[in-house]
């Protein structure tokens, strides 16, 4: 729950929200068995936002966004994404999946690949790119994220903040049109944890639309349009980041906040 | 109060290790006299190992290799004790090849020469990946190899195969995916079953182009071991693999199937499903058909391993973070993809040690074929000691079996090592 400084100041020039609408999730609701996890949500995230999901644990952050690209499955309700209904339909579900880049707390590099096959494979098995082309974009992301010099090591070889690094660039190589982070620092030191931000501050600077789940609160005030506090399951409170921090409104906000900001 | 200020005025060179940890000397301290008990246990096992080898050198020297039969070799050595190699000279030739006709012996050897090229591809990543277009030749030039007959026979049983790649090739734009699958498998089924066996006599008669046929009973020895482990070895690893995910599918008619093959195997001793194929098969079969004993025994063999092997591999796929399968799903992998690319290269790395003991096990399991009467080398032993000239003869005759039967496993237990060695990426 450390609030990590960031030197520079966020060029905001290409940031901007569209009125085109990402992703539409209406009345969505989810049970594991019999446990209620994902009560109505409603939510809508237009192209070139930046949206910071915070709460306390087990309150379903990862749950909603693990919906996003079906790695877990909803019961009700609709989500829409990039025009594109989710649902059974494994066709849908590989254009999704295909459109939306996911990184995760554990990195989950292929441990058996090299860094520089971990970014090709999906773009030649997936996009049927030729493996020259991949290999070049694969190398112009990890210039990106700065660890071009990784590209023939294993991720066992690599710092977890490498590692985080070389799995963003894993994802921009399938040129996604919205990332999804799942606590993406929350397994790092401080000094990995500043790198890492800086990679995913660069990706707000182009443009990109984010979904972060995160408790790096110094990234929401920096890089988020929007943060959105979730609890038990539902979304309680959502605001723009000076207004969420600084005059929050639900009992649960309040409460959430000072205990990690300490105040 | 002391001075804690410390400031390093000369920097120390690097010096050569202590001549105790380093060298010969270092060695046999650290690894054989670290400490007392190191040390007792040292000369112990030295004192043992020196008063085996002096009890079975002078056994093993013995000038007996020319002796025509035990009781020449009792004369020449003269109420010495000593080995009776004669046996294993006048015999070796039947131990390694059966009563395969010798001057035929060449095409067995030339099988196994090419098994090697075949395989070497597939176990060494290093030579030219051009060569496993032999590899994929070689399953059908093996049985002709072997048993002989028209060439047209394993040319027609591989042209089943393209038709079955053709099946699916052209008719999935068709008619799906599915439909594509289950053509795929008919028509080459269908090709095998009924139309296999007239087009290739029909090509032999006009063009015929055979080798002498030998038959199954005249098979034996290490090749008859051989050829059932190396078949049943190398078709059990994709049945396994295909049983291990059938039983972790979603599908409930694919689990229970596969749960239920694997613990029916699984739960039966090897010796009564070769029972099975010696003598309760042929029951089932209509009356007047002849299928091969071999074939049999080797399917036996094969349905056994391959329980065993989904086990084993079975182990590799839960001891896989589910990260792994996240990963690749969030990527936009397919199931198939996801599988061929990320989790079985890591699933059977895992298991490379089960599998090899499952592959050494297979290989001596095949003894057992002994029971249902096929000679291989413990069957054969029983026939030669029955002989005359070496009745009362084990020692020499067992020796020298399991000496060749170490041979094939230990080189099996060295290559998982390599590999084991060779696919270590650092990851935890
Ligand atoms: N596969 C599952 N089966 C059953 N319950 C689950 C499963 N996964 C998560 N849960 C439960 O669902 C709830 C929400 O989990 P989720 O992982 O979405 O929380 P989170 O907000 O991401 O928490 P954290 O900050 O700890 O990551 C938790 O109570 C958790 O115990
Ligand atoms: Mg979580």
């Amino acid at each position: 729950m450390s609030e990590i400084a960031l030197e520079r100041e966020v060029d905001r020039s290409h940031m901007q929200v569209s009125d085109k609408v990402a992703i539409q999730i209406s009345h969505m609701n989810k049970w594991y068995g019999t446990f209620h996890v994902l009560r109505d949500i409603n939510l809508s995230v237009n192209e070139g936002e930046r949206i910071v999901i915070a709460g306390p644990s087990g309150s379903g952050k990862s749950t909603l966004i693990r919906c996003i690209n079906r790695l877990e499955e909803h019961q009700a309700g609709d989500i829409v994404v990039d025009g594109t209904e989710l649902s059974s339909d494994l066709k849908n579900i590989d254009k999704i999946r295909s459109e939306v880049g996911m990184v995760f707390q554990h990195f989950n590099l292929f441990p058996h690949l090299t860094i520089l096959e971990n970014c090709t494979l999906a773009p030649i098995w997936v996009r049927k790119i030729p493996r020259k082309e991949a290999e070049e974009t694969a190398m112009h992301f990890l210039e990106k994220v700065k660890i071009p010099e990784q590209a023939h090591k294993y991720p066992g070889q690599l710092s977890g903040g490498q590692q985080q690094r070389v799995a963003i660039a894993r994802s921009l190589c399938m040129m996604p049109r919205i990332m999804l982070f799942d606590e993406p620092t929350s397994a790092l030191d401080p000094e990995m944890i500043k790198e890492v931000l800086e990679t995913m501050i660069q990706l707000a600077e182009e443009g990109m639309t984010m979904l972060c789940v995160t408790h790096e609160m110094g990234f929401a005030k920096q890089v988020a349009n929007r943060v959105i506090f979730m609890d038990q399951g539902q979304i309680v409170e959502q605001n723009e980041p000076n207004e969420f921090f600084n005059n929050p409104q639900h009992e649960r906000t309040k409460l959430f906040l000072s205990q990690i900001l300490g105040h | 109060m002391t001075d804690i200020k410390f400031v390093r005025d000369a920097m120390v060179e690097e010096q050569e290790p202590p001549a105790a940890t380093a060298g010969f000397v270092g060695w046999i301290r650290g690894n054989l006299f670290s400490s007392t008990l190191n040390a007792i246990l040292t000369i112990l096992s030295g004192g043992f190992i020196l008063f085996v080898i002096s009890a079975l050198l002078p056994w093993i020297i013995s000038p007996t290799w020319n002796a025509g039969s035990l009781r020449e070799c009792h004369e020449i050595l003269a109420g010495h004790e000593g080995a009776c190699w004669g046996v294993i000279r006048e015999r070796w030739l039947q131990l390694l090849f059966g009563f395969y006709p010798s001057e035929l012996y060449w095409r067995v050897v030339l099988d196994f020469v090419l098994l090697i090229v075949a395989v070497a591809p597939v176990l060494f990543t290093g030579l030219p990946r051009k060569m496993l277009a032999f590899s994929a030749i070689y399953p059908f030039l093996m049985p002709w190899l072997l048993w002989g007959g028209t060439v047209w026979l394993p040319i027609a049983v591989a042209f089943g195969f393209v038709l079955g790649f053709l099946a699916h090739r052209f008719a999935k734009p068709i008619i799906g995916g599915l439909g594509g699958a289950i053509l795929a498998f008919l028509v080459p089924v269908v090709w095998w079953l009924f139309l296999a066996g007239p087009v290739s006599g029909g090509l032999a008669s006009v063009l015929p182009l055979a080798l002498e046929t030998v038959e199954s009973r005249n098979f034996g020895g290490f090749m008859l071991s051989i050829t059932i482990g190396v078949v049943a070895i190398a078709i059990s690893l994709p049945i396994g693999i295909v049983l291990a995910l059938g039983r972790q599918s979603d599908l409930l008619i694919v689990r229970s199937l596969s749960v239920g093959f694997i613990e029916f195997i699984r739960g039966v001793p090897l010796i009564t499903l070769l029972f099975v194929a010696s003598t309760l098969l042929n029951i089932f079969m209509p009356p007047g058909t002849d299928f091969d004993i071999i074939m049999r025994v080797i399917i036996m063999v094969t349905l056994f391993a391959s329980a065993y092997m989904a086990e084993v591999i079975r182990g590799g796929l839960a001891a896989l973070p589910k990260g792994q399968y996240e990963a690749a799903d969030a990527l936009g992998l397919n199931f198939w993809m996801s599988q061929r690319l990320i989790i079985m290269p890591q699933a059977l790395k895992i298991s490379i040690p089960g599998i090899v003991s499952t592959f050494i096990g297979v290989f001596k399991d095949t003894t057992l074929v002994s029971i249902i009467g096929l000679l291989d080398p413990i069957g054969l032993s029983t026939t030669i000691r029955a002989d005359q000239n070496w009745n009362g003869i084990v020692w020499e005759l067992y020796g020298f079996i399991g000496l060749l039967f170490f041979i094939f496993c230990f080189s099996m237990s060295r290559y998982s090592m390599f590999l084991e060695r060779k696919l270590q990426t650092g990851h935890r």
